[in-house]
């Protein structure tokens, strides 16, 4: 097991994330954050906290988004999924979105959040925000517009993004 | 937390083989689509690849729109085949008639029989998923499923809470659904009505207690689950009129009034006025009778969804 990123340096990582979105979106007028379940969403809680912070006049609405019923492998992976909660009390028509999400890997996670997503409207535009980078392994032409790390892992080693809230402590590591 | 589980059954042909974690399975998974039915969009396409039949062979309103409902609402393509009128008249069989469906490459079957066991007695002839979706007097599953997160829907849990079964408890499959999925919920059930129409050894069969008064009853109950009394055994010498039970057995204003506490009223529909239930009870805020509707569909959708990976 190696260690990617400390607690600390997650810290810094999600806190530089967040004032790259407050370049990019100033005062977040028609801007939305959504979190992708079930991981996103820890870092989408403390990115929202940042900006909140950082740009107090702002009331950036704050959505999360579960994508288990879009999935493209539900015949044929291996494991059922059972779905997490949405909620999503805003409307995202004609707003900026901002997808938020631990590790981006095939980019087929990605895929389906924007199917899920559509239906609760069309969106002026959607940028992702994530974590990890997981280079040269998509299977799909997504790429991220906010990125914490970047890394190169082969296909039998996994990132594994420990949040305090579930997992006790703060560190992502790569697992053989 | 991103649970990755499944049923531990191939087909929901009852409660019976069902565990409290195959239950609670159900219900987490019907939560999420409850949010869908909510939605702008009230449809996934989560089961855009298959191809399900509804089987009825016997009269269904609610149960047979509930699931076309569900099924469509999760992408699926829906066939629906009604005995009348069809070649089961001409003497076909039931296993000739299902796998004669089951050619045009159907992946699932949700089949309603007045035979009780036909559900059963089709599982073993065929490799796709079955969902009973009543058969005879035996079990309703997905009934008692949506009973059950009606209950957890509105007091919060099921367990160790008071339900009343009224009525027909003799010839209703939703009775005896109700009881096997309260009771492995933790729930305490108490089922009332006349004599003839209570089994006579179901206290000790089902660990139920036993009632013939309907007062006593719902001044102990948190939840009173009002059966239909079946106009069509009212030939039978089972009870004298139905104004006779309806005075004996009915659920009214005056009697829930005369409790001095307020339960959740619920009935599987279709009710008949007046008789087991009076309308200024059917239509007051103490009935979850449309919720129990509403959780219908997103009950079915979660059965539809978990069964639908399950290969024989």
């Amino acid at each position: 097991m190696k260690s990617i990123l400390t607690d600390r340096q997650l810290a810094i990582t999600i806190e530089r994330l967040s004032h790259q979105l407050v370049e990019n979106h100033l005062d977040f007028r028609d801007t939305v954050l959504i979190g992708l379940q079930p991981r996103g969403i820890y870092l989408s809680d403390r990115i929202h906290r940042h900006l909140q912070a950082l740009v107090p006049s702002a009331n950036i609405p704050y959505g999360k988004l579960d994508i288990t019923f879009y999935r493209d492998d539900f015949k044929s992976g291996k494991t059922l999924h059972v779905p997490n909660e949405t909620d999503i009390e805003f409307s995202i028509d004609d707003k900026k979105v901002i997808l938020v999400d631990d590790v981006l890997y095939t980019g087929r996670t990605i895929r389906s959040a924007m199917d899920a997503m559509l239906d609760f409207g069309r969106p002026a535009k959607v940028e992702l925000c994530v974590l990890i980078d997981r280079r040269f392994s998509r299977e799909l032409p997504i790429q991220p517009d906010y990125t914490g790390r970047t890394i190169d892992a082969i296909i039998t080693e996994r990132v594994k993004v420990l949040w305090n809230e579930r997992d006790g402590k703060d560190e992502v590591v790569l697992t053989a | 937390m991103h649970l990755r589980m499944s049923l531990s059954v191939k087909h929901l042909l009852g409660i019976r083989d069902l565990t409290r974690q195959d239950i609670e399975l159900v219900f987490q998974t019907a939560d999420q689509f409850k949010e869908v039915l909510q939605r702008p969009i009230k449809k996934v396409p989560t089961l855009r690849d298959t191809t399900i039949v509804n089987v009825f062979f016997e009269n269904s309103t609610r149960t047979r729109l509930s699931f076309e409902l569900a099924e469509k609402r999760l992408g699926a393509d829906v066939m629906n085949f009604s005995a009348s009128g069809s070649s089961v008249s001409k003497g076909e069989t039931l296993i000739d008639t299902v796998n004669n469906i089951l050619s045009m490459k159907v992946d699932m079957v949700v089949m309603r029989h007045s035979a009780t066991g036909a559900p059963h007695f089709l599982a073993k002839h065929i490799n796709v998923p079955i969902v009973n979706a009543g058969d005879g007097i035996n079990e309703h599953p997905t009934q008692a499923l949506l009973d059950a997160f009606s209950i957890r829907e509105k007091l919060g849990s099921v367990e160790g809470k008071k339900i009343a079964i009224c009525g027909d408890i003799m010839h209703s499959r939703v009775a005896l659904s109700n009881i096997y999925c309260l009771k492995k919920l933790g729930a305490e059930v108490t089922v009332v009505g006349p004599p003839t129409l209570i089994p006579k050894h179901i206290g000790n069969a089902l660990g139920v207690n036993v009632s013939y008064d309907i007062r006593e009853t719902l001044q102990w109950a948190d939840v009173a689950n009002v059966l239909r009394i079946q106009l069509e055994r009212q030939n039978m010498p089972l009870f004298s009129t139905l104004r006779e039970y309806s005075l004996a057995y009915g659920v009214n204003r005056k009697l829930l009034d005369s409790l001095g506490k307020e339960i959740v009223i619920m009935h599987p529909g279709p009710i008949n006025r007046g008789v087991e239930l009076s309308s200024d009870v059917a239509d007051s805020g103490q009935s979850i009778i449309l919720d129990q509707v509403e959780n219908g569909v997103a009950t079915r959708m979660a059965v539809l969804y978990l069964l639908a990976r399950k290969e024989n």
